[in-house]
C-alpha cells in the first residue's frame, strides 16, 4: 500500500516535470522528402500580406517545400518573443525581423546563420547589406520594400484649399492654419498606438543630418545629445507646436493607427505623420487611398535642403537552431530575387523602392510610393537614425506622447530621451558611456 | 467546538487524557502517511516558483541579454531608482491600491448587506454582482476601452443625452488612472461582496434579535452588529485587494499601457516596459524591489489588522 502511494506520487511528479519541459520542438524532413519550414512574421497587415504572397509563390515553384507561417505581435512585445525564442532554441526556421538597431540586439553572431558570401545574397543591393550586418558579417535578405517616414497628406484637401506641398516647417504650419479654418483636422495623431507618436522626431532625421552631418557617429559615441543639438531638438519642438496650436484631432489620446488612416483617406484629416508602408493595406477597402494620399518628408528650416527620411525594409533571417538549413536558404534566395518582387506586386502595393537588383515598382504604383521614389531618384533621402546607430532608447514613444499631449515641455522631453538612450547604451555595454 | 467544551466540563481529568492520547496517536499515524503525495505539488512549486525566485535575486545583479549575463553588482538597482518616472509610478501604485481597495470595501459591504437581506431575485442578483469576476481581465480591459472612447463610446454617448460633454477618459492624463481604477472596482467588487456575504451570514442571529428586543432599527443593526462583526471579512477584503492593487498590471496595460506619456504608469508597468526593452537584469531588479515593497507594506498591515481582529 505504502509503496504504491509512493510510486503513484513519483509517477505524478515525473509526468508533471515532463509536461513542463516538453514544450514543442521543430522537426526535420519527413519520409517522403517534403520539408516543412516554419516562418515567423509580425502581425501587421502589410507584413502578413507580403509574407503570404512570398510563400504562395515559393511553394508553387517548390512543391517539395511547405511553409507554415505563424504571426507574433509587433513592437517591443514582439521583440521579446523573438529574443526569448532565439535564446531557448525554439525559433522557427525563418524569421521576419527588423533590420538596423533592433537586429543588433538579437546578438546575430550567436543566434543567426551567417550568410556572408552566400549565393543567397547575390541579388541584394550592396548598400542594403550594412543594416543586416554585424562586424562585417551579413545575416539577412530584404523583405518587402523600403518605406518613407514623414507626412502622409490628403491630396484632395490640398487641391480643394489650393495648398502647396510645404518645403519648410513654417510653410507647413501656415498650411495647417488654413486647413483648420476650413473645418478639417490639420494633423492626425493616434497616441493609443504609442509608436505612431515618434514620427515627428524619427522622421526628422533627414533634417538633422543635413544640419549636423556627424550626428549619428557622435550620438553612438555618446558625444551628441538630442537636447543640446538644436536640429535634433526641433523634432520634439514640432511635436509640441502642433498640439499647442490645437491642430490635433479630438480624442487623439485614445485613437489608434487604423482610425487615423481612415480619417486621412476620407479627408477628415489633412496630415498624418506616418510610415508610408501603413497605406497599401488600406487600398483594398478604400481604393482612393492609392490616389488621394501623397507623401512628403518632414519639412525643416531650409527650403533648399528639403528631403525625406527612409526606413530600410525588414530582413529575413535563419536562426542557428534550424534543422532545415538548405530549404530555408532556398526560400531566402527566392525572396531576394526580382521574381519575388513581382509576386508581391500582384498582391500588395509596394510602399517604396525595392532593395533587390532588377526589381521594379509596377506602373500603377500608389501615389505614396511614386512620391517617395522621386525623393530617392533625386538623392534627397537619408536612412533613419536607427539604421546608422545601434542606440535607440526604448521609452521614446512614451516621451513623444507626453510631449505631443502637452504634458512635458519639448526641451525636457529631449533631455528625458537622452537619459533613456544612456540607459540603453549602458545595457548594451557600448564604449564611451 | 461546543461539543468538546461540554465533554471537558463533565469529566475534566480522564476525558482530557484520553483526548490527548488520541491526538498523539493520530499525529503519529499522519506522519506515517506518505509524504510522497505532497511531491507533485512540491515539484511544481519548486520548479516554477522557488527556483525562479532564487534565480531572480541573482539575475537582478547582472546585465542580462537572455543570451549571456555579466555581473554588474548593484548597478541595476541604482539605474532603477534613477528611472525618471519611478516617482510617478510609486505614487500611482499607492493611489491605485488605496482607491480600489477602499471602494471595494465600501461597495462590497453595502452590496453584501443588500444581498443578505430578504430580497426578491436574491440569487439572481448575487450572480449578477459576481459575474464580472469570472470574465477575463484582458477582455474587460478591451471592452471598457471601447465603451470609454471619446466620440463613439457608450459612456460618452449616454452622458451626451444629459448634455454632458464627457472627457477622453483614457487619453486624458487627468482621468486615465482613475478610469482604470473604477473599472478595476467594477470587476473586483463581486469578489469582495461574496466575502462579505459569507461574513455577514456567519454572524449569529441572536445579536439581531437582541437589537430588535431593545427596539433598535435597521441602522442600529448595521452600525452595532453587522459592521463590527463582519470585521474579519473587511480584513480579508482589504488585504486581498490591497495586494492586488499594488501588483496591478493587466488592466492598466490593456487599457492605457501606462499612458498617456507616463501618467498612469505603475511599478508593475514600468518593470514590464523595461523587460520589453530587453533590459532583463534591470527589470528583474525592479521585480525584487517590488517584492520588497509589497512585503514591507503588507506584513505590517496584516499584523495591524490581525490585532484588531482579536480585539473585537
Amino acid at each position: 500500500m505504502k509503496t504504491s502511494h509512493r510510486a503513484r506520487g513519483t509517477a505524478l511528479a515525473v509526468v508533471a516535470t515532463a509536461a513542463l519541459t516538453s514544450c514543442g520542438s521543430s522537426s526535420g524532413p519527413a519520409a517522403d522528402g517534403t520539408v516543412t519550414l516554419s516562418f515567423l512574421v509580425d502581425n501587421s497587415q502589410a507584413t502578413v500580406d507580403t509574407a503570404k504572397a512570398l510563400t504562395d509563390a515559393f511553394m508553387q515553384a517548390n512543391p517539395k517545400i511547405k511553409i507554415e507561417t505563424e504571426t507574433r505581435p509587433g513592437g517591443s512585445e514582439g521583440d521579446n518573443i523573438v529574443k526569448t525564442r532565439l535564446s531557448t532554441g525554439e525559433m522557427s526556421d525563418v524569421l521576419w525581423y527588423n533590420s538596423g538597431s533592433l537586429l543588433q540586439a538579437l546578438n546575430p553572431a550567436q543566434s543567426l546563420v551567417d550568410l556572408t558570401g552566400d549565393p543567397v545574397l547575390a541579388n541584394v543591393q550592396k548598400d542594403f547589406l550594412p543594416v543586416v550586418s554585424q562586424s562585417g558579417k551579413a545575416y539577412g535578405v530584404p523583405a518587402g520594400t523600403a518605406m518613407g517616414g514623414g507626412i502622409l497628406y490628403n491630396r484632395k484637401v490640398y487641391e480643394k484649399l489650393g495648398l502647396e506641398v510645404p518645403k519648410t516647417w513654417d510653410a507647413f504650419m501656415a498650411n495647417n492654419e488654413k486647413i483648420k479654418a476650413a473645418g478639417i483636422t490639420p494633423v492626425i495623431s493616434t497616441f493609443k498606438d504609442t509608436w505612431t507618436s515618434q514620427l515627428f522626431v524619427l522622421g526628422d532625421f533627414y533634417n538633422v543630418q543635413a544640419a549636423a552631418p556627424t550626428f549619428a557617429q557622435d550620438y553612438t559615441a555618446g558625444k551628441a545629445k538630442f537636447a543640446t543639438t538644436p536640429a535634433a531638438l526641433a523634432g520634439f519642438q514640432h511635436l509640441a507646436d502642433v498640439h499647442a496650436k490645437g491642430y490635433l484631432n479630438e480624442g487623439f489620446g485614445s485613437a489608434i493607427a487604423d482610425q487615423g488612416l481612415k480619417m486621412l483617406v476620407e479627408g477628415k484629416g489633412a496630415h498624418y505623420p506616418m510610415l508610408s508602408a501603413m497605406l497599401p493595406p488600406m487600398v483594398a477597402s478604400t481604393p482612393q487611398a492609392a490616389t488621394d494620399v501623397g507623401f512628403f518628408g518632414v519639412p525643416g528650416t531650409d527650403p533648399a535642403k528639403n528631403g525625406a527620411t527612409i526606413w530600410e525594409p525588414a530582413g529575413l533571417y535563419i536562426p542557428k537552431s534550424t534543422k532545415n538549413l538548405e530549404a530555408a536558404k532556398k526560400f531566402l534566395a527566392f525572396v531576394a530575387s526580382p521574381a519575388a518582387a513581382e509576386a508581391v506586386n500582384k498582391v500588395v502595393q509596394p510602399a517604396g523602392p525595392y532593395r533587390i537588383q532588377g526589381a521594379k515598382l509596377p506602373d500603377d504604383a500608389i501615389q505614396v510610393a511614386k512620391d517617395l521614389q522621386a525623393y530617392v531618384d533625386e538623392g534627397r533621402t537619408a536612412p533613419a537614425l536607427e539604421f546608422l546607430s545601434p542606440v535607440k532608447g526604448p521609452s521614446l514613444e512614451q516621451i513623444t506622447v507626453a510631449v505631443g499631449s502637452g504634458l512635458t515641455p519639448p526641451a525636457e522631453g529631449a533631455a528625458q530621451y537622452d537619459k533613456d538612450v544612456e540607459k540603453q547604451a549602458k545595457q548594451l555595454g557600448l564604449a564611451g558611456w | 467546538m461546543t461539543k468538546q467544551a461540554a465533554g471537558l466540563r463533565t469529566g475534566p481529568g480522564q476525558a482530557g487524557k484520553q483526548q490527548g492520547h488520541a491526538r498523539a496517536s493520530r499525529k503519529r499515524q499522519r506522519a506515517a502517511y506518505p509524504y510522497t503525495l505532497y511531491l507533485p505539488a512540491a515539484v511544481v512549486y519548486l520548479v516554477i516558483f522557488l527556483v525562479p525566485t532564487v534565480m531572480a535575486f541573482y539575475f537582478a545583479l547582472t546585465r542580462w541579454t537572455l543570451f549571456d549575463s555579466t555581473f554588474v553588482g548593484l548597478d541595476n538597482f541604482r539605474d532603477f531608482f534613477a528611472e525618471q518616472n519611478l516617482r510617478i509610478g510609486f505614487v500611482n501604485t499607492l493611489f491605485y491600491a488605496v482607491v480600489t481597495s477602499g471602494l471595494k470595501v465600501v461597495l462590497g459591504l453595502l452590496l453584501g448587506v443588500l444581498l443578505t437581506s430578504k430580497l426578491r431575485l436574491r440569487g439572481f442578483l448575487r450572480s449578477v454582482v459576481f459575474f464580472p469576476v469570472l470574465v477575463s481581465t484582458v477582455a474587460v480591459g478591451i471592452t471598457f476601452s471601447a465603451l470609454l472612447r471619446p466620440d463613439t463610446g457608450l459612456v460618452n454617448r449616454s452622458l451626451a443625452l444629459f448634455g454632458i460633454d464627457g472627457p477622453d477618459w483614457l487619453g486624458d492624463a487627468n482621468t486615465a488612472l482613475l478610469s482604470v481604477a473604477l473599472v478595476d472596482v467594477w470587476k473586483g467588487v463581486g469578489f469582495a461582496t461574496v466575502i462579505y456575504i459569507a461574513g455577514i451570514l456567519s454572524i449569529p442571529r441572536d445579536y439581531y434579535q437582541a437589537v430588535a428586543v431593545d427596539g433598535g432599527g435597521a441602522w442600529h443593526r448595521f452600525r452595532h452588529v453587522t459592521l463590527p462583526l463582519s470585521w474579519p471579512a473587511t480584513y480579508s477584503v482589504i488585504i486581498l485587494s490591497f495586494i492586488g492593487g499594488l501588483r496591478s498590471f493587466d488592466l492598466i496595460w490593456t487599457m492605457t499601457r501606462g499612458g498617456p506619456g507616463f501618467t498612469s504608469d505603475t511599478i508593475a508597468s514600468i518593470i514590464y516596459k523595461q523587460y520589453q526593452a530587453g533590459f532583463f537584469g534591470l527589470s528583474t531588479a525592479g521585480n525584487v524591489i517590488l517584492f520588497v515593497v509589497v512585503t514591507a507594506i503588507v506584513v505590517p498591515l496584516n499584523y495591524f489588522l490581525g490585532k484588531r481582529q482579536v480585539a473585537v
